[in-house]
């Protein structure tokens, strides 16, 4: 899906013409480079991850944490990279977030390659065709391999290492206690002049992670005026320099015009939303339904140096929870009518048309 | 039938018959877009017939939204070297992304802020040739964040608008600007967008589409010409609306189920 959005059958050989880039980084098209949002699922949604030089947004769920664990594995694939970071939270200590921090699954290949020989006992029965898949196998483990490098798979449940978090690459600020924002103004400024960007290769990353931003215990959560032209001088900041931003924001604190003039700041506008937990028309509709945790809705897609709008195929995404361990994004499919009888696809089609899904789209 | 089709922007705007003189000399547009569907083509497509080959014209764009790196991508797909057109003098760009003036009536000095770009806007155009200096467009991208960096005194930003207004009946410049709608929905009195759209001789809305966003229609175009031929006398509001697609290198516009 995320290769649908380069429309033009001519492109440039991207990885001849690349340049000498640092680990965790991969050339887009238009000049952009793209680091890794931490989810490889979300990545190939975006088209290749978050452009440098971006302000990414995550509207919260009031009442769930979802928006943390975009920022978590976000955070995380940075350090894994070597990527210094800048977090900054309304928490008391928002050092100690990073001990929930998730570690990279370096199982994962080791399994795919475990999996390998029985793949290919049970393809001697085609053996004619086995050149093709033979093919087919090494460009996936191209492709796998590549993206090892620059994005992985999070186990939840491990806690990243000790050695990823060290206190030259990490700078964490609080949020709570400071009147105003020059302060943190400041230290982004401070932080984001590690990363000038100027035309040779680019050598390293940073990434900035906001978290609740307009939080009610923050001291300035009532000066729109002052949130706003903070946001847009860290987007300027961020736009001369080799780093991604990402704010998460609870938009039910701003008034309605302020939360369309952030989400008019956004570069990629994301927004994430808990789902019941026992919705009996969502569970009826719904294939999975019981491994969801929530959905996420791509809003807005970066347009760094193009003037094209991405238009993605579905905006809606399920987030589930793979083995209580991955983070994984799936596009929603739609239950049969009565899942237990097996109705034919006619029928549910047709269904799909009248049923009341309101605000999820297909 | 694709080139006529890519004229129905241009028609609307008047830019369709000849380049020079400038057809939107002495007038002001107001571009209004939405989240969902981003007008800032309309702002590239001018920039681009302004700075056209065959005509004397200058542009000054006030840059708050993106570096000059972006619009100089964006404009060479579109065949316009800003780099070379800014060399020639033909473009002034003013990067005001880092613009800070403070707000209130305390903060207003003639060194800082709007006051000291609209100083800088007028010495521009009166440092040009004669020729060229009568076919100046201003181009401001965009409105909102001006607003922000006034530190949300909007009558400020209103104001410079009204000193801008004065240099189009001045000098006979153009003044295109560029504005968010949905901001102001929800305001019961949006007093700025008001002022903008009284003051607007040409009101371009970019709208998604209600049945949602698509690959082939990236969303409909409202243009409001307020008197398209008041030197005939006769002053009519036309109205054109059509669907868009932003590619690349142009924008194809077509009527509603005129193509796919």
């Amino acid at each position: 899906m995320a290769a649908k959005t380069r429309t033009s059958s001519f492109s440039r050989n991207l990885s001849a013409a690349a340049p000498s880039q640092g680990p965790g980084l991969k050339c887009g098209p238009n000049g952009t480079v793209f680091l890794s949002s931490g989810i490889p699922d979300l990545d190939k949604i975006l088209g290749g991850g978050f452009p440098l030089g971006t302000l990414v947004m995550v509207t919260e769920d009031a009442e769930a944490p979802h928006h943390m664990l975009l920022l978590r594995n976000f955070m995380a694939q940075g350090l894994v990279h070597n990527q210094p970071l800048l977090y900054a939270s309304p928490a008391k200590d928002p050092r100690g977030f990073l001990g929930t921090l998730p570690s990279p699954a370096a199982s994962k290949d080791e399994k795919s390659h475990k999996h390998d020989p029985d793949q290919e006992k049970g393809l001697r029965i085609a053996w004619q065709y086995k050149k093709y898949f033979g093919e087919n196998q090494l460009n996936f483990d191209g492709q796998r391999d590549g993206k090892h490098e620059y994005s992985n798979e999070f186990d939840l449940r491990k806690p990243l290492e000790r050695h990823f978090l060290s206190v030259q690459r990490v700078d964490c600020v609080s949020i709570q206690d400071s009147p105003n924002l020059s302060a943190l103004q400041d230290r982004s400024a401070t932080f984001l002049s590690q990363f000038p960007r100027n035309d040779g290769s680019i050598s390293c990353a940073g990434r900035i992670a906001i978290q609740s931003f307009s939080a009610p215990q923050c001291a300035y959560s009532n000066m729109e005026w002052d949130m706003l032209s903070f946001i847009r001088s860290l987007k300027s900041m961020v736009r001369s320099s080799n780093a991604v931003a990402l704010i998460t924001f609870p938009p039910s604190l701003l008034s309605p015009s302020s939360c369309k003039r952030w989400q008019h700041m956004a570069d990629t506008l994301l927004s994430v939303r808990a789902i019941p937990d026992e919705d009996k028309e969502l569970s009826q509709l719904l294939t999975g339904y019981q491994d969801m945790v929530g959905f996420l809705n791509v809003h807005k897609v970066a347009r760094i140096n193009t003037q094209v709008p991405v238009i993605l195929e579905a905006t809606t995404f399920s987030i589930k929870l793979q083995k209580r361990r991955f983070l994984v994004l799936e596009c929603l499919n739609q239950a049969p009518v009565d899942g237990s009888s097996g109705t034919s696809y006619g029928t549910s089609a047709s269904c799909s048309g009248s049923s009341g899904t309101g605000n999820l789209d297909f | 039938m694709n080139q006529r089709s890519s004229n129905l922007l241009d028609e609307a705007l008047g830019l369709d018959q000849t380049i020079e003189p400038w057809p939107l000399r002495g007038r002001i547009v107001a571009i209004e877009d939405q989240v969902e569907t981003s007008g800032s083509f309309v702002l590239h497509h001018i920039l681009k017939r302004s700075l056209s080959p065959n005509s004397s014209n200058v542009s000054i764009f006030i840059a708050l939204s993106q570096p000059f790196s972006h619009y100089d991508r964006v404009l060479r797909k579109l065949g316009c070297n800003l780099v070379t057109q800014r060399d020639n003098n033909r473009l002034f760009f003013f990067d005001m992304l880092m613009l800070q003036c403070p707000g209130g009536d305390e903060g207003i000095s003639p060194e800082c802020g709007l006051i000291a770009l609209y100083g800088k806007i007028y010495k521009t155009i009166v440092a040009l040739p004669e020729v060229s200096s009568k076919n100046v467009t201003i181009i401001i991208d965009d409105l909102s964040l001006m607003e922000v960096a006034a530190n949300g005194s909007s009558d400020y930003v209103l104001d410079f608008l009204h000193y801008c207004r004065t240099l189009t009946t001045e000098f006979d410049c153009s003044l295109i600007t560029l504005n968010h709608e949905d901001i102001y929905s929800s305001a019961d009195r949006p007093t700025f967008l008001l002022q903008m759209e009284y003051l607007a001789d040409i009101l371009i809305k970019a709208e998604p589409l209600a049945t949602g966003l698509a690959s082939d229609v990236h969303g409909q175009l409202t243009v409001l010409n307020k008197g398209m031929n008041y030197r005939q006398g006769s002053s009519r509001n036309k109205i054109s609306n059509f669907h868009f697609k932003v590619k690349e290198n142009v924008v194809e516009c077509f009527y509603p189920g005129s193509q796919g």
